[in-house]
C-alpha cells in the first residue's frame, strides 16, 4: 500500500516533468502586467512580482529540478556501484582505501563543499551543477553497496562462477550486479531526492543557473522579491511543497520495502479478543 | 498437587491469510516441584504455549480460548489470564520466572549482570536495602557457580555457559514456584550442557520449584524429566511419565521422535525417524494432524480428531488407543 | 579505547582530506582562480587583495609541492587568507565573529531536535496502534522538506502575518550587546524562529530512525525478558529497549550532521542571522573564494568534532566498545 502511494507520487511528478511542458504551452519566463496576483482562474497559482505565472514556472521547473536530480543521481550511482562493488568484492588494501574514501565523503558536509565547487565553476549550467552534486553524493550508495557485495560475494552462485574460471570483472558486473539491482534502485531514488534538495539549496543561494526556471530558482526569486513581506504565499509555497512531496513519495516506497523485509515495522491493527478472553492489558505493543 | 492447570488453551496468530492456530485446545497440569518436559519439532507450539502461560504473547499472537489457573502454596488460586497489570507484574518472576533460549540475547547487553538481578529485587522486594540487594546478587551468582565479582561484568564478557548460568541466577532471584526454561542448553556444547543440567537438578532439590523444560531433544528429556508432554501441530499428543514414554510410547509421533536417534542402552533398534515435514498450520490436515506422516495411519485418522485419553502412566491422543485395546503402538502394528 | 583511537585516526585523516581538497579545488578547476576573480570583478579589485589571495592559496611560481607545504604552514598558524568582501580583514577574524552565533543556534537546536525526536520515536514504537501513529505521515513528509523552505513558511506565518517573532538579525537594533538580561532576552527572542526551523526540519529523521530501530529492538529477547521480570512498563521501555535502540541511532545521527549543518546554513540566510551561513552567502555574492573556502574548512572541522563527540557518547553508552 505504502509502496503504491509512494510510487504514485513519484510517477505523478515524473509525468508532470516530462509531459507538463507539452501540455502547457507557455513561456515560464514570460512576464506580464499583473504582478503578485493571488490564485485566480487565469493564474491558478497566482503570479510572481514580474507577472510570471507560478503554475507554468512550477511545471517547467519540475523538468529542471528533476532533470538535475536524475542526472546527478545517475552519475553518483555509477560512482557508488564502481566503488562499492570493487571494494566489497576485492577486499584487502583496495577495499581499505575505498572504504576510507567513502567514509571521508560521508562525513564531510556536502552542501558547503558543493557551494565551494559551484563557486569555481566557470559557467553553471544544468550539467555542471549536476556533476558537482554527484561528486559529493555518491558515498552513501557506495557504503550500502559495499556491505551488500560483501554478503553476496559468499553466496554459492558467485563461488561457482569464480570456480568456473570467470574473470573478476565478469563476476562483479554480470553475477553480483544483477542481484543488487533492487538495492541500487532504492539508493538511486534516495540520491535523486538528495540531489533535488542540493540543487534547490544552490539555486536558493544564487549559485545555479538562474536564467533557467527550477524550483530552487523560484524560491531564490521569491526570497529576493520579498514574497514573504508582501504575503505572496502562492509564490514560495508550491516549489518547496513539490520537493517535500517527492521526498515523501520516495520515503513511502522505502518504508514499504523495509516493512516487507521486516514485518515488525508495520503498524499493527488491534487483534479482536475472541470468546471473552481478555487480551493482555499490559503488553508492550498495545494492540 | 498442581501448581498450574492449563485448560483448553488456544492461541492464534492473526495473519493476512487468516488465523493460524499455533496452540489449539491444550490442557496440561504442572505439579508442584516437578520437572515437566515439553517436546516437539520447531513450530509445534511449545514456545507459544509457554509464552501464553507467562502472558508474554504479543500481537499478532493472541489467546483465543481456555484458562490458566495458578495455585499458591496456601491454597489460594489465581486466574493468570485475568490478572490486572499490577497483579501480573507481581505474578511474573515472584511466582513464575523464565529462562530464555539464548542467554546472549536475553541478557541486556548494556547492563551489568548485577544490575539485571538488582532491578528484579528493587521492584519486587522494595524493603531490601541496597547492600542487601548486592549481597543477594552475589549469593545468587555464587549459587549457580559464577564468581561473585562477575556481577560487575557485562554479558559479552561471559562465556556462553556462564551467561546461561547468569540467566538462571536471575530466574532464581525471587524463589519462584515455576521456572519455564525454553531450550536453555541447546546453544551450549555438550559438556557445559551437562554441568548446567546438574546445576538445575541441584537447585530444584534445594528450592523446590517446578520446571517446564522445553526442548526438541526428547532423549535429553527422558533423562531429566519427571513427566513429558509431546506436542505436534499445536496440540499435546501424549503426556506421561518419562519412564512410560521411554519404555512404551503410545503415540506414533513419540515413537518416531524416540527412534530418530540411537539408544545408548538396551537392545539395538532400527532408526525410524519421521518421514515428511511438519504441517502448515494455516491449513492443518483434517482429523489427526499427524496422519499424513504416520506409518500406522488408517482410514479413520483423516476424518476423526483423537482426544487426549487417559492410559496407564499418562494420556495419549491417538485413534490406535481408542477401542483397539492395544497398549502400545508397537503391539498395534 | 582502541575504538576511540581508531576513530580519532580516521577524523585526522578526514581533516587532512578536507584541507587538501581545499588546496586542490582552486587548482583543479578550470582557469587560475586569481585570474578568474579578476575577470569576474572586471579588474575592479584592490591589487593588495589579489596579492593577499595569492598568498593565502600559496599560489606562486614554486612547484606544486612547495605550494602545498607553504599552504599547510599558513594553515597551521591559523592563516586562512584575507577576505575580499571585508578586505583587509582576515578570513579567520570574519569567521570568528560569526561562528558563535551559528554554534549557539544550530548547536542548541540540533540537541533539542535530537532529544525530542528520539523520545518521540521511542514513544511511537512503544505505543504502536494508538493515535501516535498519526505522527508518522507528518514525519514522513517533513523528512525531505528543504530547511530554507520551512524557514520561509515560518517567517511568513509567525513573523510577517502574526508578528510574534522578529524575522531577521540576532538581536534588536536598540539593544546594546553585553552581559545584560535585556541583551540575552533579545538574543533568545531572535534565535527562536531559526532554532524552531532547524528543530522542525531535522527532527523527522530522528523520529523515523529511532522508531524503526526501537520497533526492531522491542522484539529482542532481552526486552521480552524484562517484561517477564515484572518490571514496570516505563523501565522496560527506557532501561531495556530505548537504552539499546539508541546505539545505532547515535551513529546515524552523527552521519546526518553534515546534512543538518548544510540546511542550517541556508536557514540563517532566510533570517539574515549573522552566522556562518550569512557569511557564506556574502562570500558567494562577492566571489570571495578565501572566505568560502575558509568557511568550508571550519564547518568540516566542526562536523568532525561533533562526530567525535558522538563517538564518545557511544563508547560511554555501549560497554562492548570499551575494551
Amino acid at each position: 500500500m505504502k509502496i503504491k502511494i509512494g510510487a504514485g507520487i513519484l510517477a505523478f511528478f515524473a509525468l508532470a516533468a516530462i509531459l507538463g511542458p507539452l501540455l502547457i504551452d507557455a513561456d515560464p519566463a514570460a512576464t506580464g502586467d499583473a504582478g503578485l496576483q493571488g490564485p485566480s482562474a487565469a493564474h491558478w497559482l497566482g503570479t510572481t512580482q514580474t507577472g510570471q505565472d507560478v503554475l507554468v514556472q512550477l511545471v517547467y521547473g519540475a523538468r529542471v529540478s528533476l532533470g538535475v536530480g536524475v542526472l546527478s543521481a545517475v552519475i553518483a550511482t555509477l560512482l557508488a556501484i564502481v566503488v562499492g562493488l570493487v571494494g566489497g568484492y576485492f577486499g584487502g588494501a583496495v577495499d581499505e582505501v575505498l572504504s576510507v574514501l567513502t567514509n571521508i565523503f560521508l562525513v564531510l558536509p556536502a552542501l558547503p563543499l558543493i557551494i565551494v565547487l559551484a563557486g569555481y565553476l566557470p559557467q553553471r549550467g544544468v550539467a555542471s551543477v549536476a556533476v558537482v552534486i554527484a561528486v559529493t553524493g555518491w558515498a552513501w550508495g557506495a557504503r550500502v553497496l559495499r556491505a551488500q557485495t560483501l554478503s553476496v560475494r559468499r553466496r554459492d552462485f558467485v563461488e561457482a562462477a569464480r570456480a568456473g574460471g570467470e574473470g573478476a570483472f565478469r563476476v562483479v558486473f554480470f553475477e553480483i550486479l544483477p542481484v543488487l539491482l533492487p538495492v541500487i534502485a532504492t539508493s538511486f531514488l534516495a540520491t535523486v531526492v538528495a540531489a533535488i534538495l542540493a540543487e534547490a539549496g544552490l539555486s536558493f543561494l544564487g549559485l545555479a543557473d538562474l536564467s533557467t526556471v527550477s524550483w530552487g530558482s523560484m524560491l531564490y526569486f521569491a526570497q529576493n522579491g520579498q514574497a514573504l513581506l508582501i504575503g505572496a504565499w502562492w509564490w514560495f509555497i508550491p516549489p518547496g511543497l513539490c520537493i517535500a512531496l517527492i521526498g515523501t513519495g520516495l520515503a513511502l516506497v522505502n518504508f514499504g520495502i523495509d516493512e516487507i523485509a521486516n514485518p515488525r515495522l508495520r503498524t499493527v491493527k488491534p487483534v479482536k479478543p475472541v470468546k471473552g478472553v481478555k487480551p493482555p492489558r499490559e503488553g508492550k505493543v498495545k494492540a | 498437587m498442581n501448581v498450574l492447570e492449563v485448560r483448553g488453551l488456544g492461541v492464534d496468530y492473526q495473519s493476512a491469510t487468516g488465523a493460524v492456530h499455533a496452540v489449539a485446545d491444550v490442557s496440561l497440569d504442572l505439579r508442584r516441584g516437578e520437572l515437566l518436559g515439553l517436546a516437539g519439532e520447531s513450530g509445534s507450539g511449545k514456545t507459544t504455549l509457554a509464552n501464553a502461560v507467562a502472558r508474554l504473547l504479543r500481537p499478532p499472537a493472541a489467546i483465543t480460548s481456555g484458562s490458566v489457573r495458578y495455585r499458591r502454596r496456601d491454597g489460594t488460586e489465581a486466574d493468570v489470564l485475568a490478572l490486572g497489570p499490577k497483579q501480573l507484574r507481581a505474578f511474573r518472576w515472584k511466582e513464575l520466572a523464565v529462562v530464555f533460549q539464548s542467554a546472549m540475547n536475553s541478557l541486556n547487553p548494556v547492563a551489568t549482570i548485577g544490575a539485571q538481578i538488582d532491578d528484579v529485587l528493587r521492584i519486587h522486594a522494595p524493603g531490601m536495602s541496597r547492600k542487601a540487594r548486592a549481597e543477594r546478587a552475589a549469593e545468587l551468582l555464587r549459587r549457580v557457580g559464577i564468581n561473585a565479582d562477575r556481577r560487575r561484568g557485562y554479558p559479552h564478557e561471559l562465556s556462553g555457559g556462564m551467561r546461561q548460568r547468569a540467566a538462571i541466577a536471575i530466574a532464581l532471584a525471587l524463589n519462584p514456584e515455576i521456572i519455564i526454561m525454553d531450550e536453555p542448553t541447546t546453544a551450549l556444547d555438550v559438556v557445559v550442557q551437562r554441568d548446567i543440567l546438574h546445576e538445575i537438578g541441584d537447585l530444584r532439590e534445594e528450592y523446590g520449584f517446578a520446571v517446564v523444560f522445553i526442548t526438541h531433544d526428547l532423549s535429553l528429556l527422558m533423562e531429566i524429566s519427571d513427566r513429558i508432554a509431546v506436542m505436534y501441530a499445536g496440540r499435546v499428543v501424549e503426556v506421561g511419565t518419562a519412564r512410560a514414554l521411554r519404555t512404551a510410547p503410545r503415540h506414533p509421533y513419540t515413537e518416531g521422535l524416540l527412534r530418530s536417534f540411537p539408544r545408548l542402552r538396551g537392545p539395538r533398534e532400527e532408526l525410524l525417524g519421521i518421514p515428511g515435514t511438519p504441517p502448515d498450520l494455516r491449513s492443518p490436515p483434517s482429523g489427526c494432524a499427524f496422519h499424513p506422516r504416520c506409518r500406522y495411519a488408517f482410514d479413520g485418522c483423516s476424518d476423526q480428531r483423537p482426544e487426549l485419553r487417559p492410559v496407564p502412566g499418562g494420556e495419549v491422543a491417538c485413534l490406535l488407543n481408542e477401542g483397539t485395546g492395544a497398549d502400545t503402538v508397537r503391539e498395534a502394528s | 579505547m582502541r575504538f576511540l583511537l581508531r576513530r580519532l585516526g580516521f577524523y585526522l585523516l578526514t581533516a587532512w582530506a578536507a584541507v587538501t581538497l581545499n588546496f586542490l579545488i582552486p587548482r583543479l578547476m578550470p582557469g587560475d582562480p586569481v585570474d578568474l576573480l579578476v575577470a569576474r570583478l572586471k579588474g575592479n579589485v584592490d591589487p593588495a587583495a589579489i596579492d593577499a589571495m595569492k598568498r593565502a592559496f600559496g599560489i606562486s611560481d614554486a612547484n606544486l609541492w612547495q605550494q602545498y607545504v607553504d599552504y599547510l604552514g599558513n594553515l597551521a598558524q591559523g592563516e586562512l587568507g584575507r577576505s575580499i568582501t571585508f578586505f583587509p580583514t582576515e578570513v579567520s577574524t570574519v569567521i570568528a565573529g560569526s561562528l558563535p552565533w551559528t554554534i549557539g543556534v544550530v548547536g542548541v537546536a540540533t540537541l533539542i531536535s535530537y532529544v525530542a525526536g528520539t523520545a518521540l520515536g521511542v514513544l511511537m514504537a512503544w505505543k504502536r496502534g494508538t493515535w501516535l501513529d498519526g505522527v508518522l505521515p507528518a514525519a514522513t513528509f517533513m523528512h525531505a522538506v528543504p530547511y530554507f523552505w520551512v524557514a520561509l513558511a515560518l517567517v511568513f506565518v509567525f513573523g510577517v502575518t502574526l508578528e510574534w517573532f522578529p524575522v531577521s538579525r540576532a538581536y534588536a537594533l536598540d539593544v546594546v550587546p553585553g552581559f545584560t538580561g535585556e541583551f540575552a532576552g533579545s538574543v533568545l527572542y531572535h534565535a527562536a524562529l531559526p532554532a524552531i526551523t532547524i528543530v522542525l526540519a531535522s527532527m523527522a529523521d530522528r523520529i523515523l530512525g529511532m522508531r524503526n530501530v526501537m520497533v526492531t529492538t522491542l522484539g529482542e529477547d532481552y526486552v521480552v525478558m524484562a517484561e517477564a521480570k515484572g518490571l514496570t512498563s516505563r523501565r522496560v521501555m527506557w532501561a531495556y529497549a530505548a537504552r539499546n535502540a539508541i546505539l545505532p541511532n547515535i551513529t546515524s545521527f552523527a552521519l546526518s550532521l553534515g546534512f543538518v549543518v548544510g540546511g542550517s546554513v541556508l536557514t540563517e540566510i532566510v533570517f539574515s542571522y549573522p552566522g556562518i551561513g550569512s557569511m557564506l552567502l556574502k562570500g558567494v555574492e562577492n566571489e570571495d573564494f578565501p572566505l568560502m573556502q575558509g568557511i568550508f574548512l571550519v564547518i568540516s572541522l566542526a562536523v568532525l568534532v561533533a562526530n567525535f563527540l558522538a563517538d564518545l557518547a557511544y563508547v560511554i553508552l555501549d560497554p562492548r566498545t570499551r575494551q
